[in-house]
């Protein structure tokens, strides 16, 4: 109950530093679902509408790269951005950048899995109505995203919500620095790092609150495109 | 009668036996000691170092957990310790004073010391006092590194600002990162900053910072041993608590605290009074 009032009161209190930290956490994960959007749904609409000699490989390395661990992906990002590696001269280490670089290696291929197992099923039935019609490939691309707009979003969902969730590879890599990099979830493992268990259970309650509210509104938006 | 005197002799050993063995497991009644440490004093490695001995002397078994000092002091209220080992005296004297523990035992220190890049853009080097490297920081805007999680060494290092009536918060080179001693070196080590830390984890860890200021009077650090008591969790292991703080005050462990690190890194990370 104590923890209840306590999530309460951080959301109308509305403390500067929380505020924040929440500004960062969406602005990040709302970067990082959008460039993996931008790049794995075409990628997902390719392997899922045609078939090629490599596509059982591919499939694999895709389904691999989705449940790549976090920390792995953490790590490697970590180690070129790193002042001792390849992009050291950048100086991206412990900035949202690198948090938005770790996550789009993390989603991207999650939201290409999910795009193209959606494609592969309805490509057949697309093929024949695109061929019809007489589209070129990339108009029969923009044609197929726009059938499927329905189920994309969901997959698009599903990315944020792996964006907004994730800490491991976040917290390697952005450093939860104050002011800076420290989004909700590195702050909650922070928290409770130092014993403030009420307090990180108030900022879960909270994130939940926020990933709810995305859900409802992207859902809303869902039930409108199919009654019309 | 020789079959007679073999089976006598048997059942006389067998007896024996289970009678040493029955002796043996009345020996220590819980043999399981839950020591609550602070992230510090286990990156050092000291308790890997010493938990063998330890256990070997007698007959425990250390499980060793390790938080952030507040985290780790919160064990002791919440039940989920039977000993802790901490350095931070206010929190410490907090502790005992809400009636969590009997009295706090310190027995070994070092110091804490401040480290940064070679170059030394600050100028930190050769000052008198912690205060004064501070100042010198503020006053270059040096990157500084901060622990920011109310632990022990953060609470040693809010001291010092403290002491200069300056509050660092929010400056554009104070890099507060809420985490462990060992990552605070490696993000200082990355960003080629300054720090604040104890000596036995930045020896203990793989960095190119260089040792700018050490053993001024306002950077020692005192470890200290707590033991829960009882009365609010009856499993608390009180006895096995006493024994290891005995043990770790004893003449052997004291000596064994000392002599550590000297082979390694050719000075010795803990004194003992």
């Amino acid at each position: 109950m104590q923890t209840l009032l306590e999530a309460f009161r951080l959301l109308l209190g509305a403390d500067p530093e929380l505020r924040q930290i929440i500004a960062v956490t969406m602005q990040m994960s709302l970067l990082s679902t959008g460039i993996s959007a931008l790049l794995g749904i075409p990628l997902g609409v390719l392997i899922g509408a045609n078939d090629f000699k490599a596509k059982r490989l591919v499939n694999r390395l895709l389904h691999t790269l989705m449940g790549l661990p976090p920390v792995v992906a953490g790590l490697i990002v970590f180690l070129l951005l790193s002042r001792s590696g390849p992009l050291g001269t950048f100086k991206l280490l412990y900035s949202v950048t690198a948090m938005v670089i770790a996550q789009v290696v993390l989603i991207t291929p999650i939201i290409t899995g999910l795009t193209a197992n959606v494609v592969s099923i309805k490509a057949p039935l697309i093929r024949e109505t695109a061929a019809g019609i007489g589209l070129s490939p990339f108009r029969r691309m923009l044609y197929t995203i726009y059938e499927c707009r329905v189920p994309f979003v969901s997959n698009i969902l599903a990315g944020f919500g792996r964006a907004i969730a994730e800490v491991g590879a976040v917290q390697m890599v952005g450093g939860n620095v104050q002011f800076k990099t420290r989004i909700m979830t590195t702050a909650i493992m922070m928290q409770t790092n130092m014993g403030h268990f009420e307090f990180a259970i108030a900022l879960g309650i909270v994130l939940l609150l926020i990933s709810f509210l995305v859900n409802s509104l992207v859902g809303r938006i869902q039930e409108k495109t199919l009654s019309a | 009668m020789k079959y007679v005197f073999k089976k006598f002799l048997f059942v006389l050993i067998l007896g024996v036996m289970i009678l040493s063995l029955a002796a043996c497991a009345k020996k220590i009644e819980n043999p399981v000691i839950r020591l609550s440490t602070t992230t510090s004093v286990n990156d050092s490695g000291l308790m890997a170092y010493l938990q063998p001995v330890f256990e070997a002397d007698t007959g425990y078994t250390l499980e060793v957990t390790s938080a952030g000092t507040g985290a780790a002091i919160e064990k002791g209220r919440t039940g989920d310790a039977d000993a802790l080992l901490v350095h931070a005296k206010a929190s410490e004297e907090e502790f005992i004073g809400e009636g969590y523990g009997e009295e706090r035992v310190p027995f070994m220190y070092n110091f804490f010391v401040i480290v940064g890049p070679e170059a030394d853009p600050a100028g930190v080097k050769g000052v008198a006092t912690a205060a004064e490297a501070f100042q010198k920081i503020a006053d270059a805007g040096a990157t500084f590194i901060s622990r920011g999680d109310d632990s022990g060494t953060h609470k040693a290092e809010l001291k010092i600002w403290g002491a200069m009536g300056y509050d660092p918060t929010g400056q554009p080179w104070y890099v507060s990162v809420g985490d462990s001693m060992g990552r605070v070196l490696t993000v200082a080590d990355e960003m080629v900053a300054y720090t604040f830390t104890d000596k036995a984890t930045y020896l203990a860890h793989d960095n190119a910072l260089s040792l700018l200021l050490e053993e001024t009077d306002d950077m020692k650090n005192t470890y200290a041993m707590i033991a829960i008591k009882p009365e609010r969790y009856p499993d608390t292991n009180y006895e096995g608590a006493q024994a290891f703080i005995e043990w770790m005050t004893s003449e052997k462990a004291l000596k064994l605290i000392a002599e550590y690190g000297v082979e390694e890194y050719g000075e010795q990370l803990f004194f003992v009074p």
